[in-house]
Protein backbone atom coordinates (compact mmCIF):
# COMPACT_ATOMS: atom_id res chain seq x y z
CA UNK A 1 0.00 0.00 0.00
CA UNK A 2 1.60 3.47 -1.06
CA UNK A 3 1.63 5.79 1.60
CA UNK A 4 -0.28 9.07 1.02
CA UNK A 5 1.61 12.05 0.61
CA UNK A 6 0.45 15.08 2.94
CA UNK A 7 0.29 17.93 0.57
CA UNK A 8 -0.52 21.80 1.02
CA UNK A 9 -3.94 21.42 0.24
CA UNK A 10 -4.76 18.74 2.94
CA UNK A 11 -3.67 20.78 5.59
CA UNK A 12 -5.48 24.17 4.46
CA UNK A 13 -8.99 21.84 4.63
CA UNK A 14 -8.00 20.53 8.03
CA UNK A 15 -7.10 24.11 8.62
CA UNK A 16 -10.20 25.25 8.00
CA UNK A 17 -12.64 22.60 9.04
CA UNK A 18 -11.14 22.86 12.47
CA UNK A 19 -11.14 27.18 12.32
CA UNK A 20 -15.04 26.36 11.42
CA UNK A 21 -15.06 24.32 14.52
CA UNK A 22 -13.87 26.96 16.71
CA UNK A 23 -16.15 29.44 15.19
CA UNK A 24 -19.52 27.53 15.37
CA UNK A 25 -18.90 26.60 18.51
CA UNK A 26 -18.11 30.29 19.27
CA UNK A 27 -20.96 30.93 17.90
CA UNK A 28 -23.54 28.38 19.61
CA UNK A 29 -21.93 28.78 23.08
CA UNK A 30 -23.84 32.56 24.13
CA UNK A 31 -27.04 31.19 22.67
CA UNK A 32 -26.69 28.03 25.16
CA UNK A 33 -25.19 30.29 28.40
CA UNK A 34 -27.81 32.69 28.09
CA UNK A 35 -30.00 29.99 29.66
CA UNK A 36 -27.82 29.59 32.57
CA UNK A 37 -28.71 31.34 35.90
CA UNK A 38 -27.54 35.17 35.14
CA UNK A 39 -25.83 37.48 37.06
CA UNK A 40 -29.20 38.80 38.87
CA UNK A 41 -30.40 35.81 40.41
CA UNK A 42 -26.72 34.42 41.16
CA UNK A 43 -26.77 37.58 43.14
CA UNK A 44 -29.45 36.25 45.27
CA UNK A 45 -27.24 33.26 45.73
CA UNK A 46 -27.71 33.69 49.73
CA UNK A 47 -30.38 34.71 52.30
CA UNK A 48 -30.16 35.84 56.07
CA UNK A 49 -32.89 34.18 58.54
CA UNK A 50 -33.91 35.74 61.90
CA UNK A 51 -34.80 32.29 63.67
CA UNK A 52 -35.31 34.06 67.29
CA UNK A 53 -39.11 33.67 66.94
CA UNK A 54 -39.04 29.90 66.27
CA UNK A 55 -40.40 28.08 69.63
CA UNK A 56 -38.86 24.29 70.28
CA UNK A 57 -41.34 22.18 67.99
CA UNK A 58 -41.82 24.40 65.19
CA UNK A 59 -41.13 24.64 61.81
CA UNK A 60 -40.54 27.73 59.61
CA UNK A 61 -40.12 27.68 55.96
CA UNK A 62 -38.02 30.22 54.08
CA UNK A 63 -37.50 30.63 50.16
CA UNK A 64 -33.57 30.23 49.45
CA UNK A 65 -33.22 30.25 45.30
CA UNK A 66 -36.63 29.88 44.30
CA UNK A 67 -37.14 27.19 46.60
CA UNK A 68 -38.16 25.95 50.32
CA UNK A 69 -35.84 25.76 53.48
CA UNK A 70 -37.24 23.69 56.22
CA UNK A 71 -35.62 25.24 59.60
CA UNK A 72 -37.53 23.13 62.36
CA UNK A 73 -36.18 23.81 66.39
CA UNK A 74 -36.47 20.15 67.34
CA UNK A 75 -37.10 19.08 70.75
CA UNK A 76 -35.43 16.90 73.54
CA UNK A 77 -37.55 13.85 72.47
CA UNK A 78 -36.90 14.56 68.45
CA UNK A 79 -33.06 15.05 69.47
CA UNK A 80 -33.08 11.86 71.14
CA UNK A 81 -35.33 9.87 68.45
CA UNK A 82 -33.43 11.04 65.51
CA UNK A 83 -30.16 10.04 67.12
CA UNK A 84 -30.99 7.25 68.63
CA UNK A 85 -31.89 5.25 64.60
CA UNK A 86 -29.53 2.50 63.81
CA UNK A 87 -27.63 2.89 60.56
CA UNK A 88 -28.67 -0.11 59.09
CA UNK A 89 -32.44 1.18 59.37
CA UNK A 90 -31.98 3.48 57.13
CA UNK A 91 -32.07 3.54 53.06
CA UNK A 92 -29.50 6.08 53.10
CA UNK A 93 -27.53 5.81 55.89
CA UNK A 94 -26.24 9.71 57.22
CA UNK A 95 -26.10 10.08 60.87
CA UNK A 96 -28.15 12.89 62.69
CA UNK A 97 -24.92 14.30 64.06
CA UNK A 98 -23.59 15.23 60.36
CA UNK A 99 -27.07 16.63 59.16
CA UNK A 100 -27.91 18.73 62.13
CA UNK A 101 -24.16 20.43 63.55
CA UNK A 102 -26.47 22.14 66.27
CA UNK A 103 -28.85 19.10 66.96
CA UNK A 104 -31.93 21.83 67.91
CA UNK A 105 -31.89 23.19 64.93
CA UNK A 106 -32.54 21.05 61.43
CA UNK A 107 -32.25 23.36 58.10
CA UNK A 108 -33.38 20.94 55.61
CA UNK A 109 -34.07 21.84 51.22
CA UNK A 110 -37.70 21.08 51.62
CA UNK A 111 -38.16 19.09 48.26
CA UNK A 112 -38.46 15.58 48.11
CA UNK A 113 -35.77 13.51 46.56
CA UNK A 114 -38.41 11.93 44.57
CA UNK A 115 -39.74 14.74 41.89
CA UNK A 116 -39.32 17.75 43.80
CA UNK A 117 -42.69 18.39 45.53
CA UNK A 118 -42.71 19.46 49.03
CA UNK A 119 -43.46 17.40 51.99
CA UNK A 120 -45.62 18.15 54.49
CA UNK A 121 -45.09 18.76 58.01
CA UNK A 122 -45.41 16.12 61.04
CA UNK A 123 -46.83 14.19 58.72
CA UNK A 124 -46.03 10.60 57.81
CA UNK A 125 -45.21 6.98 59.90
CA UNK A 126 -42.08 8.61 61.33
CA UNK A 127 -43.01 11.67 63.00
CA UNK A 128 -41.30 13.63 60.21
CA UNK A 129 -42.32 14.79 56.90
CA UNK A 130 -44.51 13.22 54.14
CA UNK A 131 -44.60 14.06 50.90
CA UNK A 132 -48.58 13.71 49.21
CA UNK A 133 -47.13 13.34 45.57
CA UNK A 134 -46.24 9.78 45.64
CA UNK A 135 -46.29 8.96 49.37
CA UNK A 136 -42.41 9.23 50.73
CA UNK A 137 -42.23 9.27 54.73
CA UNK A 138 -39.00 10.98 56.13
CA UNK A 139 -38.34 10.82 59.69
CA UNK A 140 -37.59 13.75 62.41
CA UNK A 141 -33.67 14.06 60.62
CA UNK A 142 -35.25 14.26 56.81
CA UNK A 143 -34.33 10.98 56.06
CA UNK A 144 -35.51 8.83 54.10
CA UNK A 145 -37.64 5.65 55.71
CA UNK A 146 -40.37 4.44 53.34
CA UNK A 147 -41.59 5.10 49.63
CA UNK A 148 -40.21 5.88 46.36
CA UNK A 149 -37.64 8.73 47.37
CA UNK A 150 -33.83 7.88 46.88
CA UNK A 151 -32.19 9.73 49.20
CA UNK A 152 -32.77 12.19 51.97
CA UNK A 153 -33.93 15.30 51.97
CA UNK A 154 -30.45 17.84 51.56
CA UNK A 155 -28.51 19.74 53.41
CA UNK A 156 -27.66 23.05 52.38
CA UNK A 157 -24.66 24.99 53.00
CA UNK A 158 -25.36 27.38 56.16
CA UNK A 159 -24.00 29.00 58.98
CA UNK A 160 -24.89 30.42 62.17
CA UNK A 161 -23.82 34.18 61.62
CA UNK A 162 -25.13 34.76 65.82
CA UNK A 163 -27.33 32.93 68.12
CA UNK A 164 -30.42 34.76 66.16
CA UNK A 165 -29.35 34.43 62.76
CA UNK A 166 -28.84 31.49 60.41
CA UNK A 167 -27.32 32.79 56.59
CA UNK A 168 -28.33 29.62 53.51
CA UNK A 169 -25.85 29.46 51.22
CA UNK B 1 -29.58 18.33 -13.89
CA UNK B 2 -32.37 15.42 -13.58
CA UNK B 3 -36.48 15.78 -13.73
CA UNK B 4 -36.44 12.52 -12.96
CA UNK B 5 -33.66 12.34 -9.97
CA UNK B 6 -33.93 8.72 -8.04
CA UNK B 7 -32.23 8.07 -4.78
CA UNK B 8 -29.58 5.59 -5.16
CA UNK B 9 -30.39 3.84 -1.48
CA UNK B 10 -33.63 1.64 -1.18
CA UNK B 11 -35.10 3.77 1.92
CA UNK B 12 -34.38 6.93 0.30
CA UNK B 13 -36.13 5.66 -3.04
CA UNK B 14 -39.39 4.88 -0.45
CA UNK B 15 -39.15 8.03 1.39
CA UNK B 16 -38.70 10.03 -1.97
CA UNK B 17 -41.57 8.91 -3.07
CA UNK B 18 -43.62 9.59 -0.68
CA UNK B 19 -42.43 13.28 0.71
CA UNK B 20 -39.92 14.43 -2.29
CA UNK B 21 -37.16 16.15 -0.03
CA UNK B 22 -34.44 14.29 -1.99
CA UNK B 23 -35.34 15.54 -5.21
CA UNK B 24 -35.94 18.96 -3.35
CA UNK B 25 -31.71 18.55 -2.33
CA UNK B 26 -31.10 17.53 -6.10
CA UNK B 27 -32.77 20.04 -7.48
CA UNK B 28 -31.14 22.75 -4.91
CA UNK B 29 -27.75 21.45 -5.41
CA UNK B 30 -27.56 21.12 -9.09
CA UNK B 31 -29.60 23.99 -10.00
CA UNK B 32 -28.22 25.49 -13.41
CA UNK B 33 -26.89 29.09 -12.13
CA UNK B 34 -25.44 31.64 -14.51
CA UNK B 35 -21.53 31.29 -14.85
CA UNK B 36 -21.15 35.07 -15.19
CA UNK B 37 -22.69 36.04 -11.93
CA UNK B 38 -20.86 38.73 -9.71
CA UNK B 39 -20.62 39.31 -6.17
CA UNK B 40 -23.58 41.63 -6.72
CA UNK B 41 -25.25 37.95 -6.71
CA UNK B 42 -24.11 36.55 -3.66
CA UNK B 43 -26.80 39.23 -1.17
CA UNK B 44 -29.47 36.52 -1.41
CA UNK B 45 -27.46 34.50 0.55
CA UNK B 46 -26.15 37.11 2.51
CA UNK B 47 -29.85 37.99 2.86
CA UNK B 48 -31.30 34.36 4.48
CA UNK B 49 -27.92 35.07 6.93
CA UNK B 50 -29.33 37.94 7.98
CA UNK B 51 -32.92 36.50 8.55
CA UNK B 52 -31.84 33.73 10.50
CA UNK B 53 -29.89 35.45 12.97
CA UNK B 54 -32.39 37.39 13.56
CA UNK B 55 -34.77 35.11 14.07
CA UNK B 56 -32.45 33.01 16.36
CA UNK B 57 -31.37 35.78 18.20
CA UNK B 58 -34.53 37.50 18.76
CA UNK B 59 -36.15 34.60 20.14
CA UNK B 60 -33.43 34.56 22.61
CA UNK B 61 -33.83 38.29 23.23
CA UNK B 62 -37.42 37.13 23.73
CA UNK B 63 -36.74 34.91 26.62
CA UNK B 64 -35.57 37.80 28.56
CA UNK B 65 -37.52 40.73 27.65
CA UNK B 66 -40.31 41.81 29.31
CA UNK B 67 -43.16 43.35 27.10
CA UNK B 68 -44.59 46.00 29.43
CA UNK B 69 -44.15 50.10 29.60
CA UNK B 70 -43.09 50.10 33.39
CA UNK B 71 -39.98 46.78 32.53
CA UNK B 72 -39.43 46.91 29.21
CA UNK B 73 -36.92 49.26 29.65
CA UNK B 74 -35.03 47.73 32.68
CA UNK B 75 -35.86 43.81 31.27
CA UNK B 76 -33.34 45.35 28.49
CA UNK B 77 -30.80 46.20 31.08
CA UNK B 78 -31.23 43.47 32.20
CA UNK B 79 -29.70 41.70 29.06
CA UNK B 80 -27.08 43.92 28.53
CA UNK B 81 -25.52 43.32 32.68
CA UNK B 82 -27.27 40.57 33.93
CA UNK B 83 -27.81 37.95 31.05
CA UNK B 84 -24.94 35.74 30.14
CA UNK B 85 -23.62 36.77 26.96
CA UNK B 86 -27.26 39.03 27.17
CA UNK B 87 -25.06 42.39 25.78
CA UNK B 88 -23.22 40.59 22.76
CA UNK B 89 -26.96 38.93 21.79
CA UNK B 90 -28.62 42.36 21.76
CA UNK B 91 -25.96 44.42 20.00
CA UNK B 92 -25.86 41.66 17.55
CA UNK B 93 -29.78 41.66 16.97
CA UNK B 94 -29.80 45.70 16.62
CA UNK B 95 -26.57 45.49 14.49
CA UNK B 96 -28.19 42.64 12.33
CA UNK B 97 -31.47 44.96 11.68
CA UNK B 98 -28.66 47.46 9.87
CA UNK B 99 -27.02 44.67 8.75
CA UNK B 100 -29.86 43.64 6.72
CA UNK B 101 -30.88 46.94 5.62
CA UNK B 102 -27.51 47.11 4.20
CA UNK B 103 -27.68 43.86 2.02
CA UNK B 104 -31.66 43.92 1.16
CA UNK B 105 -30.66 47.76 -0.58
CA UNK B 106 -27.30 46.30 -2.30
CA UNK B 107 -29.88 43.60 -3.01
CA UNK B 108 -32.26 46.12 -4.81
CA UNK B 109 -29.95 47.98 -6.73
CA UNK B 110 -28.51 44.80 -7.41
CA UNK B 111 -31.83 44.28 -9.51
CA UNK B 112 -32.31 48.14 -10.46
CA UNK B 113 -28.88 47.79 -12.43
CA UNK B 114 -29.02 44.67 -13.97
CA UNK B 115 -32.86 44.76 -15.12
CA UNK B 116 -33.79 41.52 -12.62
CA UNK B 117 -37.15 42.73 -12.46
CA UNK B 118 -38.41 42.47 -16.25
CA UNK B 119 -39.81 39.98 -16.83
CA UNK B 120 -40.28 37.43 -16.45
CA UNK B 121 -39.31 38.03 -13.06
CA UNK B 122 -42.22 40.35 -12.30
CA UNK B 123 -43.76 38.15 -9.40
CA UNK B 124 -40.26 37.67 -7.92
CA UNK B 125 -39.92 41.44 -7.67
CA UNK B 126 -43.04 42.35 -6.17
CA UNK B 127 -42.74 39.44 -3.81
CA UNK B 128 -39.22 41.61 -2.50
CA UNK B 129 -41.05 44.56 -2.13
CA UNK B 130 -43.62 43.06 -0.06
CA UNK B 131 -40.79 41.29 2.06
CA UNK B 132 -38.60 44.59 2.12
CA UNK B 133 -42.33 46.50 3.42
CA UNK B 134 -42.42 43.67 6.14
CA UNK B 135 -39.02 44.34 7.25
CA UNK B 136 -39.51 47.87 7.34
CA UNK B 137 -42.59 47.40 9.92
CA UNK B 138 -40.25 44.93 11.94
CA UNK B 139 -37.92 46.88 12.10
CA UNK B 140 -40.06 49.40 13.00
CA UNK B 141 -41.73 47.65 15.97
CA UNK B 142 -38.32 46.20 16.83
CA UNK B 143 -37.10 49.47 17.84
CA UNK B 144 -40.02 50.65 19.96
CA UNK B 145 -39.38 47.79 22.43
CA UNK B 146 -36.70 48.65 24.31
CA UNK B 147 -38.87 51.41 25.80
CA UNK B 148 -36.71 54.47 25.19
CA UNK B 149 -37.23 58.06 24.21
CA UNK B 150 -36.51 57.45 20.39
CA UNK B 151 -38.77 54.08 20.77
CA UNK B 152 -41.66 56.02 22.56
CA UNK B 153 -41.17 59.02 20.32
CA UNK B 154 -40.26 57.28 16.94
CA UNK B 155 -43.56 55.02 17.93
CA UNK B 156 -45.79 58.33 18.37
CA UNK B 157 -44.51 59.90 14.98
CA UNK B 158 -45.09 56.74 13.06
CA UNK B 159 -47.96 55.91 14.10
CA UNK B 160 -49.77 59.62 13.81
CA UNK B 161 -48.88 59.44 10.04
CA UNK B 162 -52.08 57.49 9.94
CA UNK B 163 -54.09 60.41 11.48
CA UNK B 164 -53.41 61.97 8.17
CA UNK B 165 -55.83 59.74 6.54
CA UNK B 166 -59.10 62.03 6.25
CA UNK B 167 -62.36 61.52 8.28
CA UNK B 168 -61.18 57.97 9.61
CA UNK B 169 -57.17 59.11 10.52
CA UNK B 170 -58.00 59.81 14.15
CA UNK B 171 -59.62 57.03 14.81
CA UNK B 172 -57.26 54.30 13.23
CA UNK B 173 -54.72 56.10 15.34
CA UNK B 174 -56.44 55.46 18.64
CA UNK B 175 -57.22 51.98 17.45
CA UNK B 176 -53.26 51.22 16.47
CA UNK B 177 -52.41 52.75 19.92
CA UNK B 178 -55.47 51.20 21.74
CA UNK B 179 -55.66 54.12 23.67
CA UNK B 180 -55.15 58.05 23.61
CA UNK B 181 -51.15 58.14 23.29
CA UNK B 182 -48.25 55.44 23.01
CA UNK B 183 -48.48 53.29 25.94
CA UNK B 184 -48.84 49.71 27.26
CA UNK B 185 -50.77 48.12 25.07
CA UNK B 186 -48.92 49.66 22.53
CA UNK B 187 -46.03 47.92 23.11
CA UNK B 188 -47.51 44.47 24.27
CA UNK B 189 -49.37 44.30 20.20
CA UNK B 190 -45.88 45.84 19.00
CA UNK B 191 -44.15 43.01 20.21
CA UNK B 192 -46.69 40.92 19.15
CA UNK B 193 -46.07 41.79 15.87
CA UNK B 194 -42.41 42.12 15.87
CA UNK B 195 -42.46 38.97 16.75
CA UNK B 196 -44.70 37.36 13.72
CA UNK B 197 -43.37 39.34 10.73
CA UNK B 198 -39.84 37.47 10.46
CA UNK B 199 -41.93 34.28 9.91
CA UNK B 200 -44.08 35.63 7.58
CA UNK B 201 -40.93 37.03 5.95
CA UNK B 202 -39.06 33.68 6.15
CA UNK B 203 -42.47 32.49 4.19
CA UNK B 204 -42.45 35.35 1.70
CA UNK B 205 -38.49 34.54 1.42
CA UNK B 206 -39.61 30.29 0.32
CA UNK B 207 -41.87 31.89 -2.50
CA UNK B 208 -39.19 34.75 -3.49
CA UNK B 209 -36.91 31.41 -4.18
CA UNK B 210 -39.58 29.41 -5.55
CA UNK B 211 -40.57 32.46 -8.42
CA UNK B 212 -36.99 32.63 -8.86
CA UNK B 213 -36.18 29.08 -9.73
CA UNK B 214 -39.22 28.73 -11.94
CA UNK B 215 -37.04 31.33 -15.12
CA UNK B 216 -33.39 31.08 -12.77
CA UNK B 217 -31.21 33.57 -12.13
CA UNK B 218 -31.00 36.92 -14.27
CA UNK B 219 -27.21 37.44 -14.79
CA UNK B 220 -25.00 40.46 -15.63
CA UNK B 221 -25.32 39.74 -19.09
CA UNK B 222 -29.41 39.97 -18.70
CA UNK B 223 -29.78 37.85 -21.76
CA UNK B 224 -31.86 34.55 -21.48
CA UNK B 225 -30.16 30.99 -21.35
CA UNK B 226 -30.41 28.08 -21.67
CA UNK B 227 -30.56 25.74 -18.60
CA UNK B 228 -28.51 23.56 -18.39
CA UNK B 229 -25.81 24.46 -20.76
CA UNK B 230 -22.02 25.73 -21.13
CA UNK B 231 -23.35 29.38 -19.99
CA UNK B 232 -24.39 27.48 -16.67
CA UNK B 233 -22.58 25.79 -13.72
CA UNK B 234 -23.88 23.89 -11.09
CA UNK B 235 -25.27 25.63 -7.54
CA UNK B 236 -22.94 23.07 -5.57
CA UNK B 237 -20.56 23.37 -5.57
CA UNK B 238 -19.99 26.67 -7.75
CA UNK B 239 -22.21 29.19 -5.89
CA UNK B 240 -22.28 27.64 -2.62
CA UNK B 241 -18.86 28.50 -2.32
CA UNK B 242 -19.23 31.72 -3.94
CA UNK B 243 -21.89 32.80 -1.42
CA UNK B 244 -19.84 30.68 1.11
CA UNK B 245 -17.27 33.62 0.15
CA UNK B 246 -19.46 36.68 0.25
CA UNK B 247 -20.86 35.94 3.25
CA UNK B 248 -17.77 35.73 5.55
CA UNK B 249 -16.90 39.21 4.33
CA UNK B 250 -19.96 40.67 4.79
CA UNK B 251 -19.67 39.05 8.53
CA UNK B 252 -16.19 40.83 9.20
CA UNK B 253 -18.12 43.73 8.69
CA UNK B 254 -21.28 42.87 10.77
CA UNK B 255 -18.40 41.53 13.68
CA UNK B 256 -16.61 45.13 13.21
CA UNK B 257 -19.93 47.06 14.21
CA UNK B 258 -20.87 44.22 16.56
CA UNK B 259 -17.53 44.51 18.70
CA UNK B 260 -16.29 47.54 17.47
CA UNK B 261 -18.63 50.14 17.15
CA UNK B 262 -22.27 48.56 18.52
CA UNK B 263 -23.93 52.00 19.58
CA UNK B 264 -22.77 53.88 16.62
CA UNK B 265 -25.67 52.97 14.36
CA UNK B 266 -28.27 54.00 16.68
CA UNK B 267 -29.01 57.03 18.95
CA UNK B 268 -27.74 57.86 22.75
CA UNK B 269 -31.38 58.77 23.69
CA UNK B 270 -32.65 55.53 23.23
CA UNK B 271 -30.88 54.95 26.22
CA UNK B 272 -32.94 57.34 28.29
CA UNK B 273 -36.22 55.83 29.26
CA UNK B 274 -39.30 56.70 27.51
CA UNK B 275 -40.78 59.83 28.55
CA UNK B 276 -44.18 60.83 27.24
CA UNK B 277 -43.94 64.35 28.51
CA UNK B 278 -40.71 65.49 26.97
CA UNK B 279 -39.67 64.90 23.30
CA UNK B 280 -35.98 64.67 22.55
CA UNK B 281 -34.33 67.58 20.72
CA UNK B 282 -33.67 66.30 17.48
CA UNK B 283 -35.66 63.22 16.35
CA UNK B 284 -34.58 60.94 13.31
CA UNK B 285 -35.76 57.55 12.27
CA UNK B 286 -32.84 54.61 12.03
CA UNK B 287 -30.54 55.45 9.26
CA UNK B 288 -32.09 53.23 6.39
CA UNK B 289 -35.13 55.04 6.99
CA UNK B 290 -33.78 58.27 6.16
CA UNK B 291 -34.70 58.38 2.77
CA UNK B 292 -38.47 57.88 3.07
CA UNK B 293 -38.28 60.39 5.84
CA UNK B 294 -36.68 63.04 4.03
CA UNK B 295 -39.10 62.02 0.96
CA UNK B 296 -42.31 62.91 3.70
CA UNK B 297 -40.53 65.86 5.33
CA UNK B 298 -40.40 67.40 1.78
CA UNK B 299 -43.72 68.02 1.07
CA UNK B 300 -45.45 70.74 3.29
CA UNK B 301 -48.77 69.12 3.57
CA UNK B 302 -49.39 66.47 6.02
CA UNK B 303 -52.36 63.69 4.11
CA UNK B 304 -49.84 64.95 1.36
CA UNK B 305 -46.63 63.97 2.26
CA UNK B 306 -47.37 60.28 3.79
CA UNK B 307 -48.54 59.86 0.68
CA UNK B 308 -45.61 61.05 -1.46
CA UNK B 309 -43.47 58.95 1.53
CA UNK B 310 -45.95 55.65 0.98
CA UNK B 311 -45.88 56.26 -3.12
CA UNK B 312 -41.90 56.30 -2.72
CA UNK B 313 -42.00 52.42 -1.93
CA UNK B 314 -45.23 51.80 -3.72
CA UNK B 315 -43.88 53.00 -7.11
CA UNK B 316 -41.08 50.15 -6.90
CA UNK B 317 -44.12 47.52 -7.25
CA UNK B 318 -44.63 48.93 -10.45
CA UNK B 319 -41.08 49.37 -11.83
CA UNK B 320 -41.31 45.94 -13.99
CA UNK B 321 -43.99 48.22 -16.41
CA UNK B 322 -42.49 51.66 -16.08
CA UNK B 323 -39.53 50.55 -17.46
CA UNK B 324 -40.32 50.01 -21.47
CA UNK B 325 -36.96 48.82 -22.38
CA UNK B 326 -36.62 45.36 -23.57
CA UNK B 327 -32.34 45.21 -22.34
CA UNK B 328 -32.35 44.02 -19.27
CA UNK B 329 -28.73 44.98 -18.28
CA UNK B 330 -27.39 48.13 -18.02
CA UNK B 331 -24.34 47.00 -19.06
CA UNK B 332 -25.98 47.59 -22.73
CA UNK B 333 -27.78 50.56 -21.52
CA UNK B 334 -25.38 53.94 -21.74
CA UNK B 335 -27.73 56.51 -21.14
CA UNK B 336 -30.02 54.24 -18.30
CA UNK B 337 -26.54 53.40 -16.75
CA UNK B 338 -25.68 57.27 -15.90
CA UNK B 339 -29.33 57.60 -14.92
CA UNK B 340 -28.77 54.39 -12.89
CA UNK B 341 -25.82 55.80 -11.23
CA UNK B 342 -27.82 59.80 -10.29
CA UNK B 343 -30.50 57.40 -9.18
CA UNK B 344 -28.13 56.09 -6.45
CA UNK B 345 -26.83 59.42 -5.82
CA UNK B 346 -30.53 60.88 -5.44
CA UNK B 347 -31.31 57.88 -2.92
CA UNK B 348 -28.18 58.48 -0.57
CA UNK B 349 -28.86 62.48 -1.04
CA UNK B 350 -32.12 61.81 0.58
CA UNK B 351 -30.47 59.47 3.60
CA UNK B 352 -28.56 62.81 3.99
CA UNK B 353 -30.88 65.19 4.53
CA UNK B 354 -33.25 63.25 6.09
CA UNK B 355 -30.77 63.25 9.00
CA UNK B 356 -30.71 66.82 9.17
CA UNK B 357 -32.77 69.50 10.31
CA UNK B 358 -35.89 70.19 8.04
CA UNK B 359 -35.17 73.70 7.38
CA UNK B 360 -33.16 75.80 4.43
CA UNK B 361 -30.87 74.59 2.26
CA UNK B 362 -31.58 70.85 3.53
CA UNK B 363 -35.08 71.38 3.09
CA UNK B 364 -34.71 72.32 -0.76
CA UNK B 365 -32.18 70.20 -1.46
CA UNK B 366 -34.75 67.50 0.16
CA UNK B 367 -37.63 68.62 -2.68
CA UNK B 368 -35.36 68.73 -5.46
CA UNK B 369 -34.08 65.37 -4.64
CA UNK B 370 -38.04 64.11 -3.90
CA UNK B 371 -38.73 65.45 -7.06
CA UNK B 372 -35.99 64.10 -8.75
CA UNK B 373 -37.04 60.31 -7.36
CA UNK B 374 -39.98 60.33 -9.06
CA UNK B 375 -39.10 61.45 -11.87
CA UNK B 376 -37.14 58.93 -12.49
CA UNK B 377 -39.71 56.40 -12.40
CA UNK B 378 -42.70 58.27 -13.82
CA UNK B 379 -40.82 59.95 -16.67
CA UNK B 380 -37.20 59.15 -17.50
CA UNK B 381 -37.42 55.53 -16.69
CA UNK B 382 -40.97 55.08 -19.35
CA UNK B 383 -39.60 57.42 -22.33
CA UNK B 384 -36.04 55.47 -21.89
CA UNK B 385 -37.12 52.43 -23.13
CA UNK B 386 -38.24 54.06 -26.75
CA UNK B 387 -35.90 56.69 -26.96
CA UNK B 388 -32.57 54.92 -25.67
CA UNK B 389 -29.99 53.58 -28.20
CA UNK B 390 -28.74 50.18 -26.60
CA UNK B 391 -25.85 48.35 -27.42
CA UNK B 392 -25.65 45.17 -29.23
CA UNK B 393 -26.61 42.17 -26.59
CA UNK B 394 -24.77 38.72 -27.51
CA UNK B 395 -26.19 35.49 -27.96
CA UNK B 396 -25.30 33.55 -25.03
CA UNK B 397 -22.98 33.82 -21.86
CA UNK B 398 -19.78 32.47 -23.90
CA UNK B 399 -20.10 34.47 -26.60
CA UNK B 400 -18.51 37.36 -26.43
CA UNK B 401 -15.47 35.49 -24.97
CA UNK B 402 -15.16 32.43 -27.74
CA UNK B 403 -15.96 35.26 -30.74
CA UNK B 404 -19.12 35.37 -32.92
CA UNK B 405 -20.66 37.82 -31.10
CA UNK B 406 -23.04 40.61 -32.44
CA UNK B 407 -20.71 43.00 -31.05
CA UNK B 408 -17.73 42.63 -32.70
CA UNK B 409 -16.09 45.59 -31.43
CA UNK B 410 -16.11 43.52 -27.85
CA UNK B 411 -15.08 40.54 -29.41
CA UNK B 412 -11.92 42.31 -31.39
CA UNK B 413 -11.30 44.46 -28.64
CA UNK B 414 -10.87 40.61 -26.40
CA UNK B 415 -8.74 39.23 -28.71
CA UNK B 416 -6.37 42.19 -29.10
CA UNK B 417 -6.20 42.28 -25.53
CA UNK B 418 -5.23 38.47 -25.16
CA UNK B 419 -2.81 38.57 -28.11
CA UNK B 420 -0.72 41.19 -26.32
Amino acid sequence: MSEKKTNRRDFLFTATYAMGAVGVGATVWPMIDQMNPDASVKALASTEVDISSVNPGKTITVLWRGKPVFIRRRTEDEITEARSVKLDDLKHPEKDEDRAKNPEWLVMLGVCTHLGCVPLDQKGDYNGWFCPCHGSHYDISGRIRKGPAPTNMEIPKYEFVNSNTIKIG
Amino acid sequence: MSEEYTPKSKFGKWFNDRLPLLSLANHLTDYPTPKNLNYWWTFGGILTFCLITQIVTGLVLAMHYIAHADMAFDSVEHIMRDVNYGWLIRYIHANGASMFFLAVYIHIFRSLFYGSYKAPREIIWIIGIIIYLLMMAAAFMGYVLPWGQMSFWGATVITNLFSAIPLVGEGIVTWLWGGYSVDNPTLTRFFTLHYLIPFLILGLVVLHIWALHVPGNNNPVGIDIKKPSKDTVPFHPYIVIKDGFALLMFMIVFAFFVFYTPNILGHADNYIEANPLVTPAHIVPEWYLLPFYAILRSVPDKLLGVVAMLSAIFILAALPWLDTSKIRSAVFRPLYRQFYWILVADVLILGYVGAMPAEGLYLLIARIATAYYFLHFLVILPILGYKEKTLPVPLSITDPILGGSPNLATARNKESLSNK
